[in-house]
């Protein structure tokens, strides 16, 4: 996976796959910390302790446990190698939260790369779930939720393609707020 | 910037299409291999283009989805074509240059691209 927003595309299917109604996305970047924080949390069926270690191997994968396989481990190899770490918390009938750090400024981090379209992807396919995607930096944030949306289109599904196109150009123009903002404080 | 202000007005446009929409029956699906292969191999993209493309044409009749993996991982992206009353039609490999001509050959006009399929893989 040559982007960040690429894991954060594989790990929410597993999200979905759990039975997920809430899946929030975040991503926290801290420049003193030098640390570049990308979590997501369900309310999905979770996971028995037993299981929460087997999914970290790639190996034990087997077909009865289809949502067991490579996504989580190559994330987890990525932050690793980015002298950072990956945490996965779950409990049964609970959700799952996985959480990797990746040391920010470190020359293997993946690009954050088009997270737009991994967000307007998840929406377009899932319409009927909540999702809710931030992005923080330092002082400056914003989010996509699309709970708010909800409020204001009513009873317009957000898989229109017109919705999509609005949430693109949303994260799109926020994500390049963010980054000049950065900018000007350098 | 863009800001939620602007839903309003999408809202309102979007609202006459809406019922164009809802009363078709005939829907045409598109379906996306978003595993862990396909979302390497470059599914994201490809679906992009899906949903630009109809979007572009104003293809009210079709809608865009996601699946997992199927076990033909070495063909991703695969993408499958459900037209009503037709046999699936599965494409492999798919790039977001071919998505034209699947919307415009297959999906408007009804014959499937022979040449980006699986039989021309297997």
């Amino acid at each position: 996976m040559k982007e960040i927003s690429l894991h954060i595309l594989d790990l929410a299917q597993n999200s979905i796959r759990a039975g997920a109604k809430n899946i929030v996305i975040r991503v926290l970047e801290d420049s003193a910390a030098d640390t570049f924080v990308v979590s997501i949390a369900d309310d999905g069926c979770g996971m028995a302790p037993e299981m929460v270690k087997a999914v970290q191997n790639p190996f034990v994968t087997t077909r009865t446990t289809r949502k067991v396989g490579l996504g989580i481990p190559l994330f987890a190899a990525g932050c690793e190698n980015c002298e950072g770490s990956f945490r996965l918390e779950s409990e049964p009938g609970r959700g799952t939260r996985l959480t990797g750090t990746y040391r920010r400024t470190h020359i293997d981090r993946p690009p954050l790369g088009g997270i737009a379209d991994t967000v307007a992807m998840l929406i377009s396919a899932n319409p009927a779930l909540h999702f809710r995607y931030e992005h923080k930096r330092d002082g400056c944030a914003y989010a996509l939720d699309t709970e708010e949306l909800r409020r204001i289109l009513g009873e317009i599904p957000l898989n229109a393609p017109e919705i999509t196109a609005f949430i693109i150009e949303f994260i799109n123009s926020n994500e390049a707020e963010l980054e000049s903002m950065e900018v000007q404080k350098s | 910037m863009k800001t939620l202000q602007e839903l309003e007005a999408i809202r309102q446009k979007t609202l006459n299409e809406l019922n164009l929409r809802k009363n078709r029956e005939d829907g045409i699906r598109v379906v996306v291999g978003l595993a862990t292969c396909g979302i390497a191999a470059g599914a994201r993209p490809v679906m992009a283009a899906f949903v630009e493309e109809i979007n572009k044409r104003r293809l009210t009749n079709v809608t865009v989805s996601q699946t997992g993996c199927i076990g033909l991982c070495r063909l991703e992206p695969i993408v499958e074509v459900y037209l009503p009353g037709k046999e699936k039609v599965t494409y492999c490999k798919v790039t977001p240059e071919q998505v034209g001509r699947i919307v415009s050959e297959h999906i408007v006009n009804g014959s499937p691209v022979v040449e980006y399929t699986i039989g021309n893989f297997e």
